[in-house]
Order: structure tokens, then C-alpha cells, then sequence
């Protein structure tokens, strides 16, 4: 090997700016690859299809008596379908004692029937039904006869679930008209 | 012959050099006492766990529809079923009880200081997992408590910003705790206890280069080092003996004393059991959970009241060396933790009324501040202790480790001399 070249040493080894960009460009590339190879097995863990085809539950309400509760399953969590009595509706006509205030009105779409997913807001428990209204027996937590929380710990109210009438006495739930 | 095996061996792979360093020759303080015990009894409970893990998984189903029977038939059906089962229901307690004392013996003594911060931190990454993979073996029975139980805690990923509802349907895999969540924390339940095992092995390397602690907290010189085997073989075997019978009596007599009645009731996901208790382990985190009046604020708070041992390295400033042997305040402190974590427990296990929200709250508030005001005491007491006067080998202890800190200094000054 004889080296008479005046060149300095980088220059005869290549472009160090060169080398630095491809190892950068290589560097990013490669780490794309391991985040998108990541995509499957995150995805694997999100509801599978089986899983989200249970996502409606249709509910024939003709035989709930005036005052009584139903419970069903909507996506494995409890669903109350309650068919409310004129006290009841008159017991929710204000917003007096509610810590998430929002009218009775904007919460269900017949005044007689309420439909709220049964889990307590604060840790996901199941509530009681206990005179008017719900007691959470976990932590205590309260909601009146349109599912509104008037007792903590729980911080909002019990869900409403989208739902619509397909005739008087039927309804779906988990999907709106 | 055997002699000529092992030099064959020894030609190709450290055999006899790594048994005589790290395991019968490896040099161990004399003092040790016998709360020195507890990590090794910590290692014989992994290996039990995986042992009966393992025969238990040959007759477990994990399907919705199945699993809550399968335990049944390990009960009724399967030879010695049902001591595989109370073993491991058994020893998942004593597991948590043998790795508190492991952690309260550090604390009281002071071994997270100076240079066995890894060890603790290490140690701290090793609850962690041993906390999620108790957590998620819970479920696999799919009794009430099983289902509440996780129903609960994976709520508790609700408190995460923006993403909350969707992070927790991705845990569950279902939009409520259901067959596709059994199924992943069977699975991760089986993997869990061998990261452990990785995370135990840098444990002991660490534990390796820094050696023992003691109950004297001076470094003791070689000659106060005696080979652990057979001195500390004895001694752990001893230990392990005790241990044994304890845990013996509680298998073979009251195996479900720590069993939840609850949790003999299949789950049903249209009824919560009236009063919701963790296992006996948790209680005082979940104490700590229910006593901030705020999803937030309490899934926050509980998360730090598990991490905040971790920060003791920086929190104790104290230059005196063993932990509360030679520091009263300190001592109290110790005490009084240990006290506060009881009266947590006992919050945690009754239902919430008025009164043990008060206690829980107060309970709360003195569980943290006994960590913050570390820094503060460890100060204070080192100025009126070192004013009283100190034993003379403490005292040369101390400035032994000052002369150490300062010709690191010098080193490291030296050296960036070098470079520049």
C-alpha cells in the first residue's frame, strides 16, 4: 500500500458526514420497523371482533311493571331499564341535589323509561336499588332516579348508553337510530 | 474420577472458582442476625411458587366457562390437589409477608444507603412485580372477589389523561373484565414469575459486588467475614425450618383463613358482593386509595405510597452509619411507620363509614409525612447526636467514609483535568 496522496485521512476513508447520516437514516428506519412490528401484538390486546359483535343488545320492555327495574347485559356490563312512576319522574324534576348537574330531560328520551349502564362511576361496582334511587355499596356513592350521583366518592353520573326505540316496547342498545 | 470430571469442567467453565467465590467461600458479615434470613426465605418461596404454579396449570382452564369448576376439581378431583393449591393460595401470603419483613429490616437498618442504592431500587422493581403478578393470579380462580377485585383495579387506568376508557378496554381486551382479560392474565401470570427470576439474579450480582449489609452498619473488615457456607447455610436452613412450620400450619389447618369466603361464589358480573376487600397484602394501599375523595388523586397517591422507598437513598442524609441503631429519632420513626401501616391495613379491610375515612385520611397524611420529613430529622439528629457524643468506632467510621468521599472528588477532578 503506498500512500503518496496529499489528501487528508478522512477524505481518503470516505465522508465522515456521510457515514453519520446513513448510520442516522439507518437508525431511524430500524426504529420504525420495531414500533410498526409492535402494532400486532398491542392491537391483539384491544376487543376482538367476536367480542365487539356483542356490542347491541336488543330488549322487549312490555312486561317491566310501572316502577319496576330491569337489568340486562349490554357488552357484559349491567344495563338498568327502569320504568319510572310519576313520583319518580317528579322526585328528579330538579337538579337540587346533584353534583353533575344536567336535566332529567337531557338524559333519557321518554320521560317513563331511564336507561344507565349499572357501574358506579368511581371504581366500577354495581349499585343497589334502594328506595329512590341507587346506593353503591362499595364506597358508598349515591344517585337519584335518573341515574344523577347526589353522594360521592363518585365523580359523574351513571352513564347513558346510546339507545333508540325501535317500536313502543322495544328498544337496542349500543346503537342510536 | 469425579475429581478429573470437575478439572475437565474447570478447563472449559469457572465451576469450582464460582462455586468457592459466590457461594460456599463468599465472604459474609459474622453479625448477621436473623432478620437476615428473609431474603433467602424470599428465594425458597419463588421456587415453591413456581413449583406449585406449574403442577397447578397441568389442571387449570382458563375460560370463563370453565375456570371457576377447574379449581373445584383441583379441590375434589386431582390427587393432592388440594395441597398444591392451599400451598400456593398460602404462599402468595407468605411470599408478601416474608418480602415486608425483608424491606422493613432494610429500612430499620439502613441498608438502601450508600453503596447498596441499586440493591433497594432492585428490590423495589422486584415488589412491583411481585405485586402485579399477585394481582393478576387473583382473577384466575373467577370467584366474586377474583372478578371485583380486577373489575377495580383496572378501572383504576381510568385516571390516565385523554386515553383513560380506551387504555382500560385494552387491558380487559372486552369492555367489561371477561374471558379475553382471564386468558391474558393467566398467560402473563405464568411468564411473570421468570422475569422475576432475571430481576432476582441482578439482585444478587448486586448483592455480590457490594456484599451484606449488618446490623453494626459498619463495614466490617476481611476479618470480620466469615465464608457463608456452612456458617450462613446453617443459619438459613435454620430459618427455613421455622418458616416451614408456620407455613405448614397454615396450609394444613387453616388454608382458608386468608381466603375471602367471597370469592367461593362464581363471579357474576350483574352483582357486586357487598363489601370489597383486597387480599391482606394490599390493604393498606387500598386504604390509601379510598382515603383521597378523587379518582386522580387517590390512583396517584397509591401509586406513590408504593414508590416512595425507593426515594430513601436521597430522603436519609444522615452521616451516621446503621440505620436506627445509633439514631433514636430515627428509631421512632421506624416505629411509627410500621404502626401507621397497620392502622392502614386495618382502614383498608373495614366497609368505609364516617369515621374510618377520618382515620384513613389521617392514617394517610402521617404515612407520607413520615417520608418527607426524613431529610429534616436525619439534619436535626445528626447535629445533637454528634453533640452528645458518639461510640469511638463510629466516629472513626465517619471520618474514614468523609476521607473516602473526598479523594473520590479529587480523582474525578484529576481526571476531567486530564481531558481538558
Amino acid at each position: 500500500m503506498s500512500n503518496t496522496s496529499s489528501e487528508p485521512i478522512s477524505e481518503q476513508l470516505g465522508d465522515g458526514n456521510r457515514r453519520d447520516f446513513l448510520i442516522k437514516v439507518t437508525s431511524v428506519v430500524g426504529g420504525v420497523g420495531v414500533a410498526a412490528a409492535c402494532v400486532p401484538f398491542v392491537a391483539s390486546m384491544n376487543p376482538s371482533t367476536d367480542v365487539l359483535a356483542k356490542a347491541e343488545t336488543e330488549v322487549d320492555i312490555t312486561d317491566i311493571p310501572a316502577g319496576g327495574v330491569r337489568t340486562v347485559a349490554w357488552q357484559g356490563k349491567p344495563v338498568f331499564i327502569v320504568h319510572r312512576t310519576p313520583e319518580q319522574i317528579q322526585s328528579v324534576s330538579t337538579t337540587a341535589n346533584a353534583l353533575d348537574p344536567v336535566p332529567d330531560s337531557q338524559r333519557v328520551q321518554h320521560p317513563e323509561w331511564l336507561v344507565v349502564v349499572g357501574v358506579c362511576t368511581h371504581m366500577g361496582c354495581v349499585p343497589n336499588k334502594e328506595g329512590l334511587g341507587w346506593t353503591c355499596h362499595c364506597h358508598g356513592s349515591q344517585y337519584d332516579d335518573s341515574g344523577r350521583v347526589v353522594r360521592g366518592p363518585a365523580p359523574k353520573n351513571l352513564e347513558v348508553p346510546p339507545y333508540y326505540f325501535v317500536s313502543q316496547n322495544k328498544i337496542i342498545i349500543g346503537k342510536v337510530a | 474420577m469425579p475429581g478429573r470430571i470437575v478439572e475437565w469442567i474447570d478447563q472449559r467453565f469457572p465451576l469450582t472458582s464460582f462455586v468457592k467465590h459466590e457461594l460456599t467461600g463468599y465472604p459474609t458479615p459474622r453479625n448477621l442476625s436473623y432478620w437476615w434470613n428473609f431474603g433467602f426465605l424470599a428465594g425458597f418461596v419463588l421456587v415453591l411458587q413456581v413449583a406449585t404454579g406449574i403442577f397447578l396449570a397441568m389442571h387449570y382452564k382458563a375460560d370463563v366457562a370453565l375456570s371457576f369448576d377447574s379449581i373445584q376439581h383441583i379441590m375434589r378431583d386431582v390427587n393432592y390437589g388440594w395441597l398444591l393449591r392451599y400451598m400456593h393460595a398460602v404462599g402468595a401470603s407468605a411470599f408478601f409477608f416474608v418480602i415486608f419483613v425483608h424491606m422493613a429490616r432494610t429500612l430499620y437498618y439502613g441498608s438502601y444507603r450508600a453503596p447498596r442504592e441499586l440493591m433497594w431500587w432492585t428490590g423495589q422493581g422486584l415488589l412491583l412485580l411481585l405485586m402485579a403478578t399477585a394481582f393478576m393470579g387473583y382473577l384466575l380462580p373467577w370467584g366474586q372477589m377474583s372478578f371485583w377485585g380486577a373489575t377495580v383495579i383496572t378501572n383504576l387506568f381510568r385516571a390516565t389523561p385523554f386515553f383513560g376508557d380506551q387504555i382500560v378496554i385494552w387491558l380487559r381486551g372486552d369492555f367489561t373484565v371477561g374471558d379475553a382479560t382471564l386468558t391474558r392474565f393467566f398467560s402473563l401470570h405464568y411468564l411473570m414469575p421468570f422475569i422475576i427470576f432475571g430481576a432476582v439474579l441482578i439482585h444478587l450480582v448486586a448483592l455480590h459486588t457490594v456484599k451484606s449489609s449488618n446490623p453494626s452498619g459498619i463495614n466490617l473488615a476481611d476479618k470480620d467475614n466469615i465464608p457463608f457456607h456452612p456458617y450462613f447455610t446453617t443459619k438459613d436452613l435454620y430459618g427455613l425450618g421455622i418458616f416451614l412450620i408456620i407455613y405448614s400450619i397454615f396450609v394444613f389447618f387453616i388454608p382458608n383463613s386468608l381466603i375471602e369466603p367471597a370469592n367461593n361464589i362464581p363471579a357474576n358480573p350483574m352483582q357486586t358482593p357487598n363489601h370489597i376487600v383486597p387480599e391482606w397484602y394490599f390493604l393498606p394501599f387500598y386504604a390509601i386509595l379510598r382515603s383521597v375523595p378523587n379518582l386522580v388523586g387517590g390512583v396517584l397517591a397509591m401509586g406513590l405510597s408504593v414508590i416512595i422507598f425507593a426515594f430513601m437513598p436521597f430522603l436519609d442524609r444522615s452521616r451516621i452509619p446503621g440505620g436506627a441503631r445509633y439514631r433514636p429519632i430515627y428509631k421512632l420513626r421506624f416505629y411509627l411507620f410500621v404502626l401507621d401501616m397497620f392502622i392502614l391495613g386495618y382502614v383498608g379491610y373495614v366497609p368505609p363509614t364516617t369515621q374510618t375515612i377520618l382515620i384513613g385520611q389521617i392514617a394517610t397524611v402521617i404515612y407520607f409525612a413520615s417520608y418527607f420529613i426524613i431529610p429534616f430529622i436525619s439534619v436535626k439528629e445528626d447535629a445533637w447526636l454528634f453533640k452528645r457524643g458518639l461510640p469511638p468506632e463510629v466516629m472513626a467510621l465517619i471520618e474514614k467514609e468523609a476521607l473516602d468521599k473526598e479523594e473520590r472528588k479529587q480523582k474525578r477532578l484529576r481526571r476531567q483535568g486530564d481531558i481538558t
